[in-house]
């Protein structure tokens, strides 16, 4: 392992002994759910995602990956079991995303804040961290139309970020990118993990990014959709790109791959 | 401290001016070639047209020269000409306002309850099948032969494009967004006002420009109709069939479609300079 991963491992020690992470995370219990046509989308789900723990949901079309996030978020009632989760407290990234084309990047980023009533000065500040942080600065003023396909989504990411959310859910949202943006997403998502330290909930088609973004991967199976296996990744945070060819990683991802072949 | 300091890779597509390569001056040039080319093939034809009637019939459609020096630039033309379009443009453009502004409310109440929208909306086509002429003597019963009259048939035409295009813009916002308000429990107003409103002023443009166009149309008939004030130029029509004065009546034909043209052009140049930057309809 290289040193200076081995730095940063120490480094996370510490800021985890330090500060403990906030907020209460997400809890399902027997959570199932089932469209009024009949179809069973989800067999009773039981999952706990902590602060400081990244999980992600892979599995074939139609498993109810992104069902669990729209519970999640209040979006969908389930139909048996309960949820809790301050939703106050969350942040939701979208599969698209979903920019106002009308206003731009700094004004589509303070919109949550204005939907909370804050004041135009503290919006500002607020806004100008997000875009700081995902690093726009310089496109502040730009229409979403001339910006590409990964800023759009950092101005995404930029927006949910505003509100400094304890629980982090993300539909899919690197899956349109190309393979450079999206690696390079996955690299500043993993950062803000481990800076910030939600709960992060993350649902992909990929096992490559699940293993590499999560503390633990959630493998799910379809018809109903139901939790077929869950792996912990024993890796530090926050991610390195050297770290994809490391055993313990292949060795999961490799794991992660059969589940899902016997699976589907 | 920032996650990442660097994009350079992920720079935005380069704007489009940078890299073309002839003066706008030139382009603009080049563009109003076609028109113009079909301008003179269009006058050319019609002067082809009117050479070959016999000399009886001849009067059915003046050469486009004397069509232009009599009926157009001749003092007796434009006298009345003039006064006529003044008097068009101010129905047309009253009655535009006023199902501007009745459009405006019934697509944002339609919005508001949907409900509505399935109970009213076959009597918005309803309204738009009307054939105008046949209701327009009872408009005369009703409120007698006036300006009021007349701007009713001319709200009546217009109105169908307002709240239908304004509706549809109004509901047809991003689902990801609605999601997004949803989540940050949002109430009616601010979703109206914030997301609804603004995704829908594009299309409600395209239903002003068509609003616009049938207003003029409205203006028109309601003048012909009625036939009575000071003469727009509807009225002019009838009066210059009446007199056999048809270098005049092509006149005021082409006048009139100057007219439409006009308004619709400040509509599009409206529309370009307010959402040209984010909305396709808007692109030149």
């Amino acid at each position: 392992m290289p040193e200076s991963a081995v730095a940063a491992r120490s480094l996370l020690d510490v800021a985890a002994a330090v500060e403990s992470p906030a907020g209460k995370g997400l809890a399902f219990e027997g959570v199932s759910l089932v469209y009024p046509d009949g179809t069973h989308a989800l067999a009773p789900v039981d999952l706990t995602v902590a602060p400081g723990e990244f999980v992600s949901l892979v599995g074939p079309s139609g498993c109810g990956k992104s069902s669990l996030l729209r519970l999640a978020s209040g979006l969908v009632e389930p139909t048996t079991g309960s949820i809790d989760v301050d939703r106050d407290q969350l942040g939701y990234v979208f599969q698209d995303p979903t920019l106002m084309p009308w206003r731009t990047v700094t004004a589509n980023v303070e919109l949550l804040a204005e939907l909370h009533g804050l004041k135009k000065a503290e919006r500002r500040r607020l806004a100008s961290a997000a875009i700081d942080l995902v690093g726009l600065t310089g496109f502040e003023s730009h229409l979403p139309a001339r910006l590409s396909g990964g800023m759009k989504m950092r101005t995404s990411l930029a927006r949910s970020l505003t509100m400094n959310p304890e629980v982090f859910l993300f539909d899919e949202p690197f899956g349109a990118l190309d393979e450079i943006s999206r690696g390079r997403l996955n690299d500043e998502l993993s950062r803000l993990f481990s800076q910030r330290q939600f709960a992060g909930v993350f649902v992909t088609h990929s096992v490559q990014e699940a293993v590499y973004l999560s503390t633990r991967v959630v493998v799910m199976s379809p018809r109903p959709g139901r939790i077929a296996a869950t792996f912990d990744v024993p890796l530090p945070v926050p991610r390195d790109p050297e770290m994809r060819f490391d055993p313990v990683f292949t060795d999961i991802a490799h794991h992660v791959s059969s589940v899902l072949r016997e699976g589907s | 401290m920032a996650l990442a300091t660097k994009v350079l890779e992920e720079q935005a597509p380069p704007a489009p001016i940078s890299i073309q390569p002839r003066p706008p001056g030139k382009r603009r040039l080049r563009r109003l070639v076609p028109p113009l080319l079909c301008f003179v093939i269009v006058v050319g034809v019609w002067q082809g047209l009117s050479a070959s009637l016999s000399n009886g019939r001849q009067f059915l459609l003046p050469p486009p020269w004397e069509v232009l020096t009599k009926g157009l630039l001749a003092h007796d033309a434009y006298s009345k000409i003039l006064p006529a379009l003044g008097r068009t443009t101010a129905l047309a453009l009253g009655g535009l306002a006023v199902a501007v502004a009745l459009g405006l409310v019934t697509g944002t109440v339609l919005y508001r309850f949907r409900w509505l929208e399935r109970a009213t909306y076959p009597y918005l086509v309803a309204i738009q099948a009307i054939p105008i002429l046949a209701i327009a003597p009872l408009m005369a019963v009703a409120f007698g032969y006036n300006f009021f009259a007349k701007g009713v048939i001319v709200v009546i035409i217009a109105f169908f494009p307002i709240p239908t295009s304004f509706l549809l813009g109004l509901k047809s916002v991003d689902r990801g967004l609605v999601d997004l308000f949803t989540l940050h429990r949002s109430g009616w107003l601010t979703r109206f006002r914030k997301l609804a409103l603004p995704n829908a002023l594009p299309q409600l443009f395209t239903g002003f420009r068509i609003s616009a166009g049938l207003a003029v149309i409205g203006a028109i008939v309601g003048e012909q109709f009625f036939q009575a004030g000071q003469p727009g130029l509807g009225m002019l029509f009838i009066q210059y069939i009446d007199y056999v004065d048809y270098d005049q009546l092509y006149g005021c034909l082409i006048v009139s479609s100057l007219l439409g043209i006009a308004i619709y052009a400040s509509f599009n140049y409206f529309s370009h300079r307010f959402f040209g930057s984010w909305h396709e309809s808007a692109q030149p």
